[in-house]
This record gives structure tokens, C-alpha cells and sequence, in this order.
């Protein structure tokens, strides 16, 4: 257990900047280990940028970094993000 | 999984304080009108931006206490004694000031009355103010759906939303306090930290499949949601907002 | 649209003696403790420190054989690119230059890699001449899991993401190798004088 540790829901406000569409309730297919479950349930670090990891297998699905301007997103880790239209 | 709403994308918005009202010696509600306000889901959060006159800027996120009212935002906030944003939310504001807020965002941690129950409220300190929004929603749509809220605080006068409990307790809403660090004389509740024994006796159990929403410090969230699960509840079942550290 | 300023917020800041702090940066007496990842625990039975990559052979120390080496105290300040600045923090470590004596490579770079696979690349040359410590205590005592303990890289003079917590080794590199966050958005090499935060800055 981590003290640090938030939930997905913690950069809701940072992916609408972004995303269209309400994204904690998107699912993503971890790329390491396979499970899924909702991007809100994903373990949140905060870092020098943004890391979620997979509350599975610890993996690093993604990794966000934010500046006044630009947004880098990392979504390497994960196998695939699946959005309910 | 539940389906998605559009939103466009979120910018930050400013909101003007209407009002504030103290909970506790260190909780305060404060009330915001919000121009264009789309309306919010019981459980949502916002974010919150500070910028000072040098253009330093500090952000935290606050959930909603408020049930959707039109233009009108309630946060609670609770003042970290070294905070950096807290003390100026608590003691700093005034009417007519402006902050900037981006959301509602958080449609993970959501319940409405379709969703129906029962329903398992869990929560640490300022974790009840989701919460909080919740059961006023379900007050005003007239739900009388099974909802249980195992409230831990302090003690009995740091305890969040006290007199408004008492009234909503009824109707299918049970509330029942734990008490940490001090009781009041006579006091015959729970006076420990939240534990499978005490969830179990709070209910409902597994069978019944309730919903679960927990909310508080990230320790608190952790050792409920174990306990919980070590009770027998399905994971996917339990949904968790953790605020961090100390919960601010 | 520019941000709203807030009547009387100012933040919980320290004054910054003038020049002593870089571009951007905010002074605090706090040590926030950033993480990107759950913090391991690695038992000092199990740990270890390695040297590989482009060297003859693989150097490597265990927790007894690391302590044993001529370490020092170290007093500098310190610089995250969230912003916040700390001055006159109080280490105690052993010098790169220490663990790479005698060795022979024709690596130009490194990369320092952390127990739950963190990483990051800094010059060989950013690491030596008494730039950068192995650090295994903090303000006279062990260092914090969470803050990097039982050791973390000290590497004061970039920002401090370079300065790898709960490290566990170098690898010497002919090719710069961005690491965890010079691949997503950070800059390359992360000069706070330079205010090199982010990729193109």
C-alpha cells in the first residue's frame, strides 16, 4: 500500500482538457498482465509528470507530462483503452 | 461498463463565492455560483486553481457536496494547518471573490437513483462530502433505497454534515458514526478505526450485492476496501476515491 | 484566457535569497515527495549496486560492501521541475567517481536504473568530477523509503528527476538512452539554469 497513491479519478480534470468524452469510466486492457478494468480504478502516482499503473501488475500504462502548453501522453503500457460511445 | 458522457473538452472557469458556512472547527462548506454551470452527477469532483498576483499557481481537486442545483457548487474543505491551499479556501475567501474550477469531472465515482442499491457509503473525514451528495440527491429525488453510511471521524465535533444526518436518518438512510480519537461521556457507538468487524456489523453483506462507495485519506480507503473485500465483496463492486496522504 | 488571480492567495513559499535559486523556481522548507511509482522495499540483504554496459566487466557491491567505501557529506541545494526548490539539504553518499575508479569505458552516457523500473540518462560527465553521489542518508539520517532510500542518485546540478530514487545501478551507454520521462516530454538533460524542463525548451 502507498500512501501517495490516488485512483483514476484523480486526472478526470486532466484527460477532459483532452478527451471529448468522460474518460475514468473507460476501460483499459493492461499490456503486461492482461486484465481490465476502468481507467477511474487505476492507481495514480504523481512524479515529475503523471504515471498510472495497473492496479494488477503495477505496470505503467500510462504516462502523462503537462507543461502551459503542450501535453505528452505515454499510453505504451497499455494493450488497448475501449470507449462507450 | 457504465457508458460515457460527452462533455467537449473542460477549460477552467471562474467561480464567484456566494457563501460559506462552517461545518466543523476546521471544516467549512463554501458556496459558488458558477456562470454556465452544466450541472454535476452526485460523487463528481472539481478541480480547483489558485493564481497569485506573481502568477504562482496551486491546484487541488474538491469533490461536489452539493446535489445538482443549477449554477450552484458547494465544496467542502477541511484546512490543513500547513496547507498551502486549504487555509485559504477556509480563511482567505469572501464573498464576491473568484477562483477558477475545471470540471465536473469523475463519472467513475458516480451513483443516481437508477442505479438503485443498497448501497454502502464509506468515509474518512472530507471523504464525505461525495458522499454527502449522494444522499442529499437521494433525498430529493425521494429514494428510500437501502443506504448505509459508516461515517469516521475524530470525534463528535469534527463530524461533517452532524445535524443534516440526523434529519435525512430514516426513510431506508441509516447513518452510524465512529468516533477515533475522543467520545462524549455516555457515548456507546463505535470508537475505533473502520475494520472488517465493523462493516460486517454495518451491512449489508455480500448476498445482498450492494454498491460501494469509499471515500477518504488513502490509508483509510485502502484498509476499508481490504476489509471488505476480505468480507467477501466483489471487487468490482467497491469504488474508491482516495485523496492522498493526509486527505486534503 | 489568462488565469483569474485569486484576492490575497499567495501559496506557502519561502523568500529566495537572490541569484541562489533558478528561473521559475519556488522556495519550500517542506521535502514533497513526488513518486512515479508504489514505493519498493527492497531488504538490504537482497540489494545491490551494479555497474554495467559498456565496461569489461560488470562491477557490483552489496549493501556491506557499498557502506565500506569512502563516502562524504554533501550540502547543496536542490531543484524539482515542479517547481519547488530546497537549499541546503544535507546528504551523505559516495561519489560516483568512487564506484567508477579504475574502471575503463568508452561510454559517453549513462543510465541510472531504479528498482520498479524507473530510469533516466545523464552524461558520464554529468556524474563525475565530484558532480554526483550514491546517496544513503539525508539530513544525518538513513534515507526514507520514501524518499529513496536505502539509496537514491544525487545529481544536484539537473533537475531532480535525474536524481534516480531507490537506484540500484548505472548503465554506461555508447548512445544516449532517454529514460522514463526524457522519452515522455522531459527535457533531454534538465539544466535548471537553463530552465530545461520540457522537450524543445
Amino acid at each position: 500500500m502507498d500512501e501517495l497513491m490516488l485512483d483514476g479519478n484523480a486526472v478526470a480534470g486532466m484527460l477532459s482538457e483532452v478527451f471529448a468524452v468522460e474518460m475514468t469510466t473507460a476501460a483499459m486492457t493492461c499490456g503486461n498482465c492482461g486484465t481490465s478494468g476502468a481507467v477511474g480504478a487505476m492507481h495514480v502516482f504523481r512524479g515529475a509528470g503523471t504515471v498510472m499503473r495497473c492496479p494488477n501488475c503495477d505496470n505503467a500504462v500510462a504516462k502523462i507530462v503537462k507543461d502551459g502548453t503542450r501535453m505528452w501522453m505515454n499510453f505504451g503500457g497499455m494493450q488497448a483503452l475501449e470507449i462507450t460511445l | 461498463m457504465e457508458g460515457t458522457t460527452v462533455l467537449g473538452r473542460l477549460i477552467w472557469q471562474p467561480a464567484d463565492v456566494t457563501g460559506a458556512v462552517a461545518e466543523t472547527p476546521r471544516a467549512k462548506t463554501i458556496a459558488f455560483e458558477v456562470p454556465g454551470w452544466a450541472g454535476h452527477r452526485a460523487g463528481q469532483h472539481v478541480d480547483v486553481r489558485l493564481t497569485a498576483e506573481d502568477g504562482y499557481q496551486a491546484e487541488r481537486s474538491y469533490s461536489i457536496a452539493s446535489a445538482p442545483d443549477g449554477t450552484r457548487v458547494e465544496l467542502t474543505v477541511v484546512r490543513i494547518a500547513d496547507g498551502e491551499v486549504s487555509p485559504y479556501l477556509t480563511d482567505g475567501l469572501q464573498r464576491g471573490d473568484q477562483i477558477e474550477l475545471r470540471g465536473p469531472v469523475g463519472g467513475y465515482f458516480v451513483w443516481e437513483p437508477p442505479l438503485g442499491g443498497p448501497l454502502l457509503l464509506v468515509a474518512g473525514g472530507s471523504g464525505a462530502a461525495p458522499l454527502m451528495a449522494m444522499i442529499r440527491l437521494r433525498a430529493a429525488a425521494g429514494s428510500d433505497v437501502d443506504t448505509r453510511l459508516l461515517l469516521s471521524s475524530r470525534g463528535w465535533d469534527d463530524i461533517i454534515y452532524r445535524e443534516e444526518l440526523e434529519r435525512l436518518n430514516g426513510n431506508g438512510l441509516t447513518v452510524v458514526h465512529t468516533l477515533t480519537v475522543s467520545q462524549p461521556p455516555g457515548w456507546a457507538g463505535y470508537a475505533r478505526r473502520v475494520d472488517a468487524e465493523m462493516l460486517a456489523e454495518v451491512g449489508p453483506g455480500p448476498a445482498e450485492r450492494p454498491r460501494v462507495y469509499i471515500c477518504g485519506p488513502t490509508p483509510f480507503v485502502e484498509a476499508a476496501a481490504q476489509a471488505l473485500v476480505h468480507l467477501g465483496h466483489q471487487p468490482e463492486a467497491i469504488k474508491t476515491e482516495r485523496f492522498g496522504p493526509t486527505g486534503s | 484566457m489568462p488565469p483569474i488571480i485569486s484576492r490575497g492567495f499567495r501559496g506557502r513559499r519561502d523568500d529566495a535569497p537572490p541569484g541562489r535559486v533558478p528561473p521559475g523556481q519556488y522556495v519550500t522548507r517542506d521535502f514533497p515527495v513526488l513518486s512515479a511509482g508504489p514505493t519498493p522495499h527492497t531488504q538490504l540483504e537482497r540489494w545491490s549496486f551494479t555497474i554495467s554496459g559498456e565496461v569489461d566487466e560488470p562491477r557490483r557491491w552489496t549493501w556491506e560492501e557499498f557502506r565500506a567505501l569512502p563516502a562524504e557529506e554533501v550540502t547543496t541545494d536542490i531543484h524539482c521541475v515542479t517547481k519547488w526548490s530546497k537549499l541546503d539539504t544535507v546528504w551523505q553518499g559516495v561519489r560516483v567517481d568512487t564506484l567508477l575508479e579504475g574502471i575503463d569505458t568508452s561510454a559517453e552516457y549513462t543510465v541510472a536504473f531504479s528498482d520498479g523500473g524507473y530510469t533516466t540518462n545523464v552524461p558520464l560527465e554529468d556524474l563525475t568530477g565530484g558532480k554526483a553521489w550514491v546517496a544513503f542518508r539525508y539530513g544525518g539520517e538513513p534515507l526514507e523509503p520514501q524518499h529513496g532510500g536505502p539509496a537514491r542518485m544525487l545529481v544536484p546540478h539537473l533537475y531532480f528527476w535525474k536524481s534516480a530514487k531507490w537506484v540500484r545501478g548505472l548503465r554506461l551507454t555508447v548512445a544516449d538512452e532517454p529514460g522514463f520521462w526524457e522519452t515522455n516530454g522531459y527535457h533531454n538533460y534538465g539544466d535548471p539554469w537553463r530552465e530545461q524542463r520540457y522537450w524543445g525548451d
